[in-house]
């Protein structure tokens, strides 16, 4: 077995080249943005528009689940870590952080830093913005997360972290988006305040309409925040998000429909992003219920269907495809050499008779609320799978309330990930036994042994193993079908300069496309 | 004149009335879709420890008939109370949104309304004439299409070329001139889209009088085409035309989310598919009832309107 390449091994050229082998582009830059990237440049005001944003956004931490309130978290806030555009974690509010034993963490606060409103950022600060996530009366959603943490403390210039079992991949968390860190009085956060000590400071805020920011002059880091000020605009109708980019009316859109990404290049003036991160879409089982609790069927499915034509029918090629593994190109620990299953029949009718089955019936069900083109990959599923006689009846269900009467309530449904910057964070959400997101109800037991054998290690070797084979049992034991890897798509201006390198992470790079970039 | 009072006093409180059925049935359908806000506020990643928690803030434990009493009082005593999903008072949340709403709607009423009278008279007038086909052919091309799909043509004419901007951003220090001039292309939009209805009205309306003896005798007097219509027609056609002009502003106040989407208009349309989707029941029960309130003040008005434009009703025997 060779040794698995990880991300940060891949520099924006084997990226191409990569693409290229696999036919798909799946990273466009135009030659002119590479000088450019050398020297960042103070000025302008970068106007985002984005493909969410309600107007029932609030500023509650605990609650922020679309790209709108993260990119405007990210402008504002900072957090202990940061996941660097090499997905690696780097230092923020939190200088360094050390454990001994993978059980008690020690975050080392950064001093001389104060909020916009002029507060000087204390330990108590820190330890209350996180305490905000824990607790019965929590309602973050991360809440999850922090319930193997037993204790977190103030001691001098320290925060103190004990978990009540050990954890490599502790200090992970501390860069999810949900833990900005805020102002305290008494030991609790405001979460109705947006004060930060992020590089720009919140001027007016209209929920579900725009944000306007203007840099913050006091702010901690001297080679980031970039631009004099901020607008943040919700766009919500992809053609107004391109007419808005094509009339200059904004710097850059995410989320561009990739059936007009040819004609937006032929137009001239503006550059494609196109970034390949963890993000995947899902056809999760569950795995409690016959016929899906037969392995064999589960594997006639994923022989059943035709990845490829996946990626270049429902992504336009905008993506990569996954191997029923939900551990992305992005991850550290990826499995390259996990073996590729293609489209093939007759192995599926293989499976299905050795399942003592002859032909197959099911239901998929699937909502564009799922993931965009839910619907329309889950009736290239049901054509291809007809081939080997299986026949899937596609149920299209409605955008509102899927989350609530599909997802996790069918047999057999349409979802997404967002991906995780870490393996263990997406095996115990969606994989281990009884998570309350495992959504295929998948239990075995060698798995789950690994998965938290695999937490406590610290030798990189083993731990590489333990994950790939991990990875090598989701995929071929699993109860989800994982058909694609979507790629991050942007657009921009060609006044925007970007760095040599887009963090993998999330969409934005990162969310922090407001704190890197700048006006060329 | 007593009569036109008492009749405002009697329709005023029977709004009223309406307004107070109304509140009822849209709580109760919002009670009968799936989910809460609760659930829609923490989405995907839910858990049932984090909803439950969530219920409790909210006060989504409570029976239905209990919260609606709550809602009840308060907005009685003029507090519509915070929207549930992140606190901003209801009140504030809905004024920024009911003006530019209310601007947009003006902006186009004052295009479409004096267009489609006279475009209507004037068919009237030429009736079956080249002009008379013409014009119906354009107003009946323009409402037949739907309203997303005249925004993107006007938007590829006159966005794209840079005459117009294809998104409105209204900010604190945006003038009137730059509210004109951001709003032209969805108010022209929605004057595409009414001006059909209201044109057609005012052209059968007058025809139709057209055929009656007073005309017959007064182009016997020789009495000029033009006078004929403005003097002797229009008058007495006043009373459908009012009605159809009534009906077609209530559009323009409450059913143009669509034309808000595309042009990312920040009106109360949006505002109250958000609340929907998301079952934050304050804001949905506050913007329906601005809705059922311009129907209801509308319609009076154009009641009112035709009861004085016309002498038979005024001088009851």
């Amino acid at each position: 077995m060779t040794q698995p390449r990880t991300f940060t091994d891949i520099s924006r050229r084997g990226v191409i080249r990569g693409a290229a082998t696999i036919g798909a582009a799946a990273l466009i830059l135009p030659a002119s943005l590479r000088p450019a990237a050398a020297q960042p440049k103070p000025g302008g005001v970068f106007r985002v528009g984005i493909g969410h944003g309600s107007t029932t956004d609030g500023l509650d931490p605990g609650l922020w689940d679309n790209l709108y309130a993260q990119t405007f978290a990210a402008a504002r806030h900072n957090q202990l870590i940061e996941v660097d555009a090499n997905t690696q974690l780097a230092p923020e509010l939190a200088e360094r952080w050390e454990t001994t034993d993978g059980t008690t963490w020690t975050f080392k606060i950064r001093e001389g830093v104060t909020f916009h409103s002029g507060k000087t950022m204390t330990v108590d600060d820190v330890v209350a913005s996180l305490n905000h996530h824990r607790g019965d009366d929590s309602t973050s959603a991360v809440k999850p997360f922090f319930e193997p943490v037993t204790d977190i403390k103030a001691d001098g210039q320290n925060v103190v972290v004990t978990l009540n079992a050990a954890n490599a991949d502790f200090a992970y968390l501390m860069s999810d988006y949900h833990l900005p860190i805020m102002p305290s009085t008494d030991g609790k956060i405001d979460p109705t305040s947006n004060d930060g000590a992020g590089g720009y400071v919140v001027e007016s805020y209209e929920p579900g309409v725009q944000a306007t920011l203007t840099k913050n002059p006091n702010y901690w880091k001297s080679d980031r925040a970039h631009f004099d000020g901020i607008e943040l605009l919700s766009i919500i109708d992809p053609a107004a998000r391109l007419n808005a980019l094509m009339t200059g009316a904004v710097d850059l859109i995410d989320q561009v429909d990739v059936a007009t990404i040819e004609l937006l290049k032929a137009r001239g003036g503006n550059q494609i992003l196109s970034i390949s991160g963890n993000a995947h879409y899902v056809f999760p089982m569950d795995s409690r219920a016959a016929p899906f609790d037969d392995n064999n069927v589960r594997l006639a499915l994923k022989y059943g269907l035709d990845r490829q034509e996946m990626v270049d029918k429902i992504l336009g090629g905008h993506g990569s495809v996954a191997n029923d593994n939900p551990i992305g190109p992005a991850s550290r620990y990826f499995f390259t050499d996990l073996e590729a299953k293609s489209y093939d029949p007759d192995k599926a009718k293989f499976y299905l008779k050795e399942a003592g089955m002859e032909t197959l019936d099911v239901t998929l069900t699937a909502a564009d609320a799922a993931f965009t083109g839910a619907v329309d990959a889950a009736v290239l599923f049901s054509e291809k799978a007809a081939g080997a006689g299986i026949n899937i009846t596609v149920e299209r269900a409605p955008n509102d309330g899927y989350w609530d009467n599909v997802w996790m309530k069918k047999p057999f449904c349409a979802s997404y990930w967002g991906g995780r910057p870490v393996e263990d964070q997406m095996f115990t959400t969606a994989y281990s036994s009884g998570a309350a997101w495992n959504d295929s109800f998948w239990d075995h037991t060698r798995f789950n042994e690994l998965l938290v054998e695999a937490r406590a290690v610290v030798d990189e070797d083993k731990r590489r193993e333990m994950y790939q084979e991990m990875q090598q049992i989701v995929s071929f034991e699993g109860s989800v079908v994982i058909p694609m890897y979507n790629n991050y798509v942007m657009a921009l201006s060609d006044k925007v300069a970007t760095p040599e390198k887009i963090s993998a992470n999330w969409n934005l790079d990162g969310f922090r496309c407001v704190e890197r970039w700048w006006f060329a | 004149m007593a009569h036109v009072w008492r009749m405002i006093g009697q329709r005023l409180l029977f709004g009223l009335l309406t307004l107070f059925i109304i509140s009822v049935v849209i709580f109760g359908a919002t009670e009968l879709l799936p989910g809460d806000l609760a659930r829609e506020l923490l989405g995907q990643s839910a858990t049932p420890e984090t909803l439950a928690a969530l219920r409790e803030q909210l006060g989504l434990n409570d029976p239905a008939p209990l919260r609606y009493w709550n809602w009840l009082t308060s907005a009685l005593q003029g507090d519509f109370g915070v929207s549930m999903g992140n606190k901003r008072p209801i009140a504030d949340l809905i004024a920024a949104r009911l003006g530019n709403t209310l601007f947009l709607a003006a902006y186009a009423a004052a295009m479409a309304v004096p267009l489609s009278l006279l475009l209507g008279v004037l068919a009237a007038l030429w009736r079956n004439s080249i002009f008379d086909r013409a014009v119906n052919a354009m107003a009946l091309t323009s409402i037949s299409f739907p309203e997303f799909f005249v925004a993107y043509i006007l938007i590829v004419w006159l966005a794209q070329s840079g005459v117009f901007p294809s998104m409105v951003r209204f900010s604190a220090s945006t003038t009137f001139g730059d509210r004109l001039y951001m709003s032209f292309l969805p108010a022209l939009t929605l004057t595409l889209v009414v001006t059909a209805h209201m044109m057609r009205m005012t052209r059968a309306a007058i025809i139709n009088l057209l055929a009656s003896p007073y005309i017959e005798m007064a182009r016997l007097k020789g009495i000029s085409p033009w006078r004929i219509v403005v003097r002797h027609a229009v008058p007495n056609a006043l009373a459908p035309i009012i009605n159809v002009v009534a009906l077609n502003l209530a559009y323009l106040i409450t059913g143009v989310v669509v034309v808000e989407v595309v042009f990312v208009y920040p009106g109360l349309g949006q505002l109250m598919v958000d609340a929907v989707s998301n079952r934050d029941i304050a804001v949905v029960q506050a913007v329906a009832l601005i809705f059922a309130s311009a129907y209801v003040l509308l319609n009076l008005l154009a009641d009112v309107l035709s009861t004085l434009s016309n002498p038979r009703l005024m001088h009851q025997r």
